[in-house]
């Protein structure tokens, strides 16, 4: 079979267009142990977790939540790992328990719930989050910041907030340990629409 | 009780955001590569787009400028071969799909993963909640992973899906597609999306794909049969290449 041949760098490639995660990703994409970023029994572990919701304030029972964060060291180099395979059948076998990958992959369940446990990231006071769902037709970025996070107050991003915005960006604490994390997808009166951002 | 709604109507609304589109080129904004979110053909949309504007973030130091890394650890030889992964052989028409995905300077994406999921050759997923009554086919769950090679080529044999019916409004069918999901070396370029075939007489219908109201761009998520990727007696090939989008070149490299 022959390969596709090279083309060499060009300037500013025209983009290939966003489509919709439909409703059909079940058993595609989730994976097991696609929450689990901290290595399992870490005694910093942090869950994060909360509603993806629509603009009734209905929860979003399909939607797909992503993670990228910095390593507790700072670094942002991540590491293979997260979705391990078994060679021999192919199974999800889960994160090896050793190695901060940086990256998770969840689900809402049926309630529109979703939650990740992960390591304070090391460096910035925040969480990356991607959000895809049926009826998103391109997914969106937010960031949960942490609300015990050092640096919280000196963040650019924040700062340059009003404060019911700057409100959707930060997480509520639970208990320790356990911060809650709602998503708005669009703003339901009287409750404020989860800032999304653009990276350009 | 609403009335129904038909293709009538929501071919009527597609043909409005055209022509709203073609007026804002016209007046000499941008093009927009991507789907509007508030795309209301597609009905799913109009409670799940945010109606603020996003919120620009020029900052270099910004964690999504790099991006999570996967290895041989996470995908095994047989995922994209998704005709070998149960005892039979799956039913349908053989084909293998490949393509380089780049970023927007033309730069391979080495070393990626890319995944993909797909109905069956009837048009059916297998997945619990579809119930499209079309044959479930035992020897064909239709999903594919696997990492780009150091040209950013990728590859999958799989069987063409079938095109299916869905509930967006009154006689409602979805064009014969693959879903993808890509990574770049920046969590700002992720991309998930889907890939058509080309030709498919369903196009003009589907407002998911109409929702890429710039045709250049539309036309960008269809494959191309390519004769020279056709294996005798075996399998059909189809040739498609992704470009991501994301931050500029020179703010990621900024950001490292």
């Amino acid at each position: 079979m022959s390969r596709p041949t090279l083309p060499g760098p060009r300037a500013d490639l025209a983009p290939t267009p966003s489509q919709t995660v439909g409703p059909f990703y079940g058993y595609a994409l989730p994976f097991l142990g696609g929450g689990d970023i901290a290595p399992a029994g870490h005694p910093e572990t942090v869950t994060l977790h909360g509603y993806v919701l629509d603009g009734a304030g209905t929860p979003v029972p399909d939607a797909v939540i992503e993670v990228w964060q910095p390593a507790p060291d700072g670094s942002r180099d991540g590491a293979p790992g997260s979705m391990r395979r078994d060679p021999v059948d192919g199974a999800f076998i889960g994160r090896n328990g050793l190695v901060f990958t940086g990256f998770g992959r969840v689900d809402t369940d049926a309630d529109g719930h979703f939650a990740v446990r992960t390591l304070p990231p090391g460096g910035v006071p925040y969480v990356s989050l991607a959000v895809f769902a049926r009826g998103l037709l391109h997914h969106l970025y937010t960031r949960a910041y942490l609300h015990d996070a050092s640096g919280l107050t000196t963040d650019p991003l924040l700062a340059a907030l009003p404060a019911e915005r700057r409100a959707t960006l930060v997480t509520t604490p639970e208990r320790a340990g356990v911060h809650r994390f709602d998503i708005r997808l669009q703003g339901d009166a009287p409750h404020e629409e989860t800032v999304f951002l653009d990276f350009g | 009780m609403t009335t129904p709604l038909t293709q009538g109507d929501i071919t009527a609304e597609i043909h409005e955001a055209h022509q709203r589109y073609a007026g804002h080129l016209t007046a000499g904004g941008p093009v927009r590569p991507h789907p509007d979110r508030d795309y209301a053909p597609y009905r799913s949309s109009v409670l799940r787009h945010p109606k603020r504007p996003l919120l620009p973030t020029g900052d270099p130091e910004a964690v999504e400028l790099t991006g999570p890394v996967f290895g041989v650890t996470d995908v095994t030889e047989l995922d994209s071969d998704l005709v070998r992964q149960h005892p039979g052989e799956p039913l349908g028409e053989r084909i293998t799909v490949t393509g380089r995905v780049l970023d927007r300077s033309g730069r391979p994406v080495r070393g990626q993963l890319v995944e993909i999921w797909q109905a069956n050759a009837s048009g059916r997923y297998a997945h619990q909640r579809d119930q499209h009554p079309a044959p479930l086919d035992p020897n064909f769950t239709g999903v594919g992973r696997c990492l780009t090679d150091d040209q950013g080529v990728y590859s999958f044999v799989t069987v063409k899906p079938g095109a299916y019916p869905w509930r967006n409004h009154t006689n409602a069918w979805r064009p014969a597609h693959i879903h993808f999901s890509l990574f770049g070396s920046a969590f700002a370029q992720r991309l998930i999306t889907q890939m058509y075939f080309p030709g498919d007489p369903l196009f003009a219908y589907d407002p998911i794909l109409q929702s890429v109201t710039d045709d250049a761009a539309r036309d960008r998520l269809v494959a191309t049969y390519d004769h020279d990727l056709s294996t005798p007696e075996w399998s059909l090939g189809y040739r498609w290449d992704i470009v991501l989008d994301g931050p500029s070149a020179t703010w990621i490299e900024e950001g490292r």
